[in-house]
């Protein structure tokens, strides 16, 4: 296809509403206006037409549903042919999609049945002449890498919370298109034998304003009590590195990070973790890190409004002890 | 049962980051003097992930594929001494400095070449470049069905079954092979090979083929061939300065940091 104009945002739906990420999402399309064109959102589903109205209200000029028995549960081959028939419906220049569970997986597939690529989990988009460029973090979070496409549609993934979403307007006017999938039930290869939500106890991660964050220098599952504690003091919640997890001291649940979750707490207490950019790719939106670390070197301090070399087993229960003090 | 494991050497990740560096003028990362290469961690967990089908089907055979410069050759040897039976290592000037396409190209036209498989492995991403999009993209060109982020994967009568983790959930998915499946940390610590194993890995057949084996076109391939262009690369500066806090016992530091964090209103 030529003469692809405009950008089209994948949006999630949650119960029968748009999530939040989806509307950062319409934020970001909305700021790259500069491209001409329309934001369009596409909604994919068994019954996702009930979120139409907010994706208009958070920016959307057009909202493409697609609604298919075939797409009650997310499916690679589902959502890759329902997408490209909402492209040859819009031709899109640029696609906008969540670095989400969906996105990441949907994402590379959908721009190669589309004969182009993808940019993955970018956190800075922009536009001039009607060219993408995205700028993302590489090297494991040491570098920043700026790229652009030579090829149509130019399709990014942006990471959650880096773009801001508009304020909710209800009186935005938008057009709702209703496509057909068309979707053969046998054209989708693989089966959803099985799905697990984990529910969280206290305060989520991704809604924690304090998270205390443990790593593999915690040394034990029983190490991380003195940050369950803190974490408890503060109704914040803890969080935990890579390494960690993969000893079995934290659930993955806890895991923050490039392959965790991202988080932008306002104040992040890192305890006994070194601060290695994978880790920090999932924390960088944290508004002010406190460390504790017995290594002076650590990458982390370079990173903290305020730190203390040492032990943590020796601090942290004092830490905790003159925090309930101050009441 | 025949499963191929794609796996990419990168330069070790493991660096403190104040080693580093970039050269920006050529866009390029310049690896620490004397830190040697490592296999992708995500790709050596995948090698995992084919050991243990291995161990519960004897009669499965596990290639290692790679696309790599010269010491790309060491990926391949890792991934047999691990116990992997074959090798392939695809290696040329045209296959450098491409993106997930050409990479992606290059695998899917290295594995039409080897012909029968079963089961495609990969690591969920590669740590270098953390884009996570050739292992999908292969699966696309070949015209196979993907199953991404595996913690577990299990082959049996003919299909796979995976279970795959997120931050949030966990899903069981299956799907009939031929397959692709991308590879989660989660699954667990790739196992370390035994000295014995080494010693035979260095008789296992490793085979070289370049783009012309391949019957690729050259112009089509590594940096002429790319749909994504790097057009910068840099260090991100931290505009921080740590105030460090001390005090005569651990309890005193403690202490004064507790009054820190509530002048500033952070608790």
């Amino acid at each position: 296809m030529a003469n692809e104009t405009g950008i089209l945002v994948l949006g999630e739906v949650a119960e029968g509403k748009l999530t939040t990420f989806s509307t950062e999402l319409l934020g970001a399309a909305r700021r790259l206006e500069g491209a001409g064109g329309a934001v369009s959102c596409a909604l994919l589903g068994s019954a996702v037409e009930s979120a139409a109205q907010d994706a208009i209200a958070f920016g959307a000029d057009k909202v493409y549903v697609v609604e298919d028995p075939a797409l009650a549960d997310y499916s690679t081959d589902g959502w890759v042919q329902a997408m490209q028939k909402v492209v040859g419906e819009a031709n899109p220049a640029i696609i906008i999609i969540g670095q989400s569970n969906i996105g990441r997986d949907v994402a590379p597939r959908l721009a190669f049945r589309l004969n182009t690529t993808a940019c993955m989990d970018c956190l800075e988009l922009s536009v001039s002449d009607g060219k993408l460029s995205a700028t993302r973090g590489s090297w494991g979070g040491n570098a920043r890498s700026v790229h652009s496409f030579n090829t149509m549609p130019q399709i990014a993934t942006v990471r959650v919370k880096s773009q801001e979403p508009l304020e909710r307007d209800e009186s935005r006017k938008g057009e709702v298109v209703k496509v057909d999938a068309g979707l053969d039930p046998s054209s989708i290869r693989t089966k959803l034998l099985e799905r697990k939500e984990v529910s969280a106890e206290g305060v989520r991660l991704e809604d924690a304003e304090v998270i205390v964050g443990g790593g593999r220098g915690i040394g034990s599952e029983e190490g991380f009590k003195v940050l369950e504690d803190l974490a408890g003091q503060l109704a914040g919640a803890v969080g935990a590195t890579r390494a960690a997890c993969d000893m079995g001291w934290r659930p993955v649940a806890d895991q923050i990070g490039l392959t965790g979750k991202v988080v932008s707490p306002t104040l992040y207490i890192a305890v006994a973790l070194s601060g290695a950019s994978q880790h920090m790719a999932g924390c960088s939106g944290a508004k002010n890190i406190i460390a504790v670390n017995k290594d002076s070197e650590a990458n982390i301090f370079k990173l903290s409004r305020f730190g203390i070399v040492e032990d943590y087993k020796k601090v942290m229960p004092a830490l905790l002890e003159a925090i309930k003090k101050l009441g | 049962m025949h499963v191929i494991v794609c796996v990419k050497q990168v330069p070790d990740p493991e660096i403190p980051p104040s080693s580093f560096k970039v050269d920006e003028a050529a866009k390029k990362v310049v690896p620490p003097p004397g830190v040697a290469a490592v296999v992708s961690q995500f790709d050596e967990i995948a090698v995992e992930a084919a050991m243990r089908i291995k161990d519960a089907q004897s009669d499965a055979k596990v290639t290692v594929l790679s696309m790599g410069p010269a010491s790309a050759y060491d990926a391949i040897k890792k991934g047999l001494a691990m116990g992997s039976d074959e090798g392939v290592h695809l290696l040329d000037d045209a296959f450098e400095e491409g993106d997930a396409y050409t990479t992606a190209q290059t695998l899917a036209a290295a594995i039409q070449k080897l012909g029968d498989y079963d089961l495609i492995l990969c690591g969920r991403q590669a740590v270098d470049w953390d884009m996570g999009v050739t292992g999908s993209a292969l699966a696309e060109v070949l015209g196979i069905p993907s199953i991404t982020f595996a913690k577990d994967v299990q082959v049996r009568d003919g299909s796979v079954v995976v279970e795959r983790v997120f931050p949030d959930s966990f899903e069981t998915v299956e799907a009939a092979l031929p397959a692709l499946v991308t590879i989660s940390n989660e699954l667990g610590e790739p196992r370390y090979p035994k000295l014995q194993q080494i010693m035979q890995a260095a008789r296992k057949q490793v085979t070289k083929w370049s783009a012309a084996d391949l019957g690729l076109d050259p112009s089509q391939l590594g940096a002429s061939g790319v749909r994504l262009s790097l057009d910068r690369l840099y260090v991100p500066v931290s505009e921080i300065e740590c105030e460090f806090v001390e005090g005569e016992t651990p309890e005193e530091a403690a202490q004064k940091l507790a009054e820190k964090l509530r002048e500033s209103k952070l608790v």
